[in-house]
């Protein structure tokens, strides 16, 4: 068993999670990083920052989302109550809006002009194009080319808002891609530029400060479950693709430690394919984007591309607090398929009337293969951490239906 | 001045004598082809290099533009890998001994390689310095203390961005030479001018003793000669792996004229910087 006493401390002074995390850039980007760590650090502790974060939390964002007990899965499954954290029904429709609010509002302190983002399903640049318009800032999305043909509403919409949407054709043109401009950017633009890095990836501090931003998502969960049961959940499960909406559910209940935690990773085609998004379940050890953490890459280190239905998992890297967590058997990792999150994403809407995004539709599938084998009086909490709109294209197809 | 004196601080000592600069071409291990690479390599010091940068393939190079994302992709695609890169660097130590040989890359596939077995294979080939982009101080225990005991130099990238307050810990642990980076962005873009690259150097001059050695956006023998004028050593890239790259046929694979086309290349921008006086 572990020897922490705590898995709520880290990230040490150097940003690192254990082994983990630690800050792997440019020396030209490293007084900067240094810069948003001062400013973040000092943010956290002014309580007018967070007066105005909660502000636009509530009042823009639509905090805190529900805790919807999910009766009719319930009862399909036959076993654990499943309860939905709505993050879906967060404007924007994901639960991206809750990293940005706070970043932006970071950005606008350093009296940072302008914005950059890489987006992979595109929930994240909508959201960064959203905070950048409220603001006036102009802003500029980094996303793979074939991103863009599989995502084209939100490409839309990002431009509706403002944004300038850059197609990025390096590599296989997705998420990690599009991340590699944005750094690249980042280099060319030290000086008025904020890079609003959408996930728990990427050097310290963002992963640390990700994390905070969207560990709303767990302590609401955490007040809403104890009036609504009055007690602690028994479990929790959140899909991973960078890991920030799961470690945003998880991070407030790690010392609990009767809740038991689940990260459900992409497995696309099935991990002993090769032809997945899994970097905990199927990946080793790496330094990818700034940061020390579980990779896809082969026995050179070279990084591999990732496959996933899910634009938004399809990622070679992941979080280096979840790298931790795996090894500290905090937390459990487990991968679903296309297949199943498919499945998953057409049970939910007949059943419950929702569409799930295509990657909560990943934890969703592994709700549905634990469900009936737990108690009734058994709480899961799975985090709905965005809403499946801008996926009906992509399911039209592996559907062979013609929209 | 430290027991081991390597062939770097050799090297850099000679050309001072000399009242002149060094040319140090940069291409990547492997591009376009193992055997073509290896005769590019052989063929260097001749055409005029003093030391020489080579660049580990990568899939994911985030500080480089364009043309050297391209060049590592078309070495990945030609079968490179860090033990035939080693393998390069051995062959050319078997009739060079002197010509200084600086390994650029990322850190990742020298983590999957094992640091501990990199840094032996590395010395045995005949590896003299390394530039790891994505290592900063703050990443120190990674590479640089194990390469130091190795006796290989960690050579320290500064930029623009790099205040006064920050160049003690970073300069701390430099060893070889100093390489600034002359511009804010990726390689291949951008060029500084010569007035912002002497004042730069005349900043790192106060804090170290080390040569300085410039790269990023020197693309002409002017620019090189330039550079030369104020600085150690300059760094040109992007310049050469362009003329490298305008010679390969359809497919991809080298033409018959590519390797001399690319020591035509690095004996003319050599000239600029061999014909300039160097002011210090």
């Amino acid at each position: 068993m572990s020897l922490v006493n705590s898995f709520r401390e880290g990230p040490d002074e150097g940003g690192h999670f254990g082994r983990y995390g630690g800050r792997f850039v440019a020396e030209t980007l490293m007084p900067l990083i240094l810069e948003v760590e001062r400013h973040y650090h000092q943010a956290k502790t002014d309580p007018a920052f967070r007066r105005e974060l909660d502000h636009y939390l509530a009042d823009y964002v639509g905090r805190p989302s529900p805790l919807y007990l999910a009766e009719r899965l319930t009862r399909h499954l036959g076993g654990a109550r499943i309860y939905f954290k709505r993050d879906e029904l967060n404007h924007t429709g994901a639960h991206k809006i809750n990293n940005c609010m706070g970043q932006i509002l970071l950005a606008r302190r350093m009296g940072k002009r302008r914005i950059i983002a890489e987006t992979g399903a595109g929930q994240h640049g909508v959201a960064t194009a959203t905070v950048a318009a409220l603001f006036g800032l102009p802003c500029t999305v980094y996303m793979g080319a074939l991103d863009i043909a599989r995502q084209k509403p939100n490409v839309f919409r990002m431009r509706l808002l403002g944004a300038e949407v850059v197609p990025v054709h390096a590599g296989r043109a997705t998420l990690k891609d599009a991340m590699n401009e944005a750094l690249r950017d980042w280099v060319a633009h030290v000086e008025d530029t904020y890079y609003l890095i959408g996930t728990v990836a990427g050097p310290h501090p963002y992963p640390a400060m990700v994390r905070d931003f969207q560990s709303v998502i767990g302590d609401e969960v955490r007040r809403q479950l104890e009036a609504r049961e009055g007690r602690l959940p028994d479990t929790l499960v959140a899909c991973i693709g960078g890991g920030s909406n799961a470690i945003g559910l998880f991070h407030p209940f790690l010392d609990d430690r009767s809740v038991a935690m689940i990260g459900v990773e992409a497995g696309g085609h099935g991990i002993d394919t090769g032809a997945h998004a899994a970097s905990l379940t199927g990946g080793a050890p790496g330094v990818l984007h700034g940061a020390k953490s579980y990779l896809l890459q082969d026995d050179d280190g070279q990084i591999l591309e990732g496959h996933s239905i899910s634009a938004g998992l399809d990622y070679p890297g992941v979080g280096p607090e979840h790298a931790w967590l795996k090894d500290q058997d905090r937390v459990r990792y487990v991968s679903v398929t296309d297949d199943a999150a498919l499945e998953a994403f057409k049970l939910c809407a007949r059943l419950e009337g929702i569409l799930p995004a295509l990657e909560p539709a990943h934890a969703l599938a592994h709700v549905i293969e634990i469900a009936g084998g737990l108690p009734a009086d058994h709480l899961l909490v799975m985090n709905m951490c965005g809403r499946g709109d801008k996926d009906v294209f992509t399911v039209a197809e592996a559907l062979g239906v013609e929209i | 001045m430290t027991a081991h004196q390597g062939r770097i601080a050799r090297r850099f000592a000679a050309l001072k004598a000399a009242g002149r600069a060094a040319f140090v071409p940069f291409l990547t291990a492997g591009d376009p082809d193992h055997d073509t690479s290896l005769a590019l390599l052989r063929g260097l010091p001749a055409a005029g290099a003093d030391l020489i940068e080579l660049g580990m393939p990568f899939t994911d190079p985030m500080a480089d533009g364009p043309v050297i994302q391209k060049a590592s992709l078309r070495a990945l695609a030609a079968g490179a890998r860090m033990t035939r890169t080693l393998a390069l660097v051995r062959a050319f130590r078997e009739d060079d001994r002197d010509t200084p040989v600086v390994l650029m890359g990322y850190f990742n596939p020298i983590h999957r390689y094992g640091v501990d077995r990199f840094l032996a294979d590395a010395r045995t080939a005949g590896v003299d310095g390394l530039i790891v982009v994505d290592l900063p101080p703050e990443e120190d225990n990674e590479l640089a203390v194990p390469a130091r005991a190795a006796g290989i130099d960690m050579i320290r990238l500064i930029s623009p961005s790099t205040g006064d307050e920050r160049l003690p810990a970073v300069l701390s642990a430099a060893a070889g030479f100093v390489y600034y980076i002359s511009v804010y962005g990726v390689t291949g873009t951008r060029s500084a001018t010569e007035q912002a690259v002497a004042a730069a150097v005349a900043r790192l001059r106060c804090h170290t003793d080390l040569p300085i050695a410039v790269g990023f956006g020197i693309r002409t023998p002017q620019q090189a000669a330039a550079v030369a004028r104020v600085a150690d050593g300059a760094v040109v890239g992007s310049a050469l792996v362009e003329a490298l790259a305008a010679e390969l046929d359809g497919d991809g694979a080298a033409g018959p004229g590519l390797v001399s086309a690319v020591h035509r290349a690095v004996g003319a921008l050599a000239a600029g910087v061999h014909g300039a006086q160097n002011g210090t």
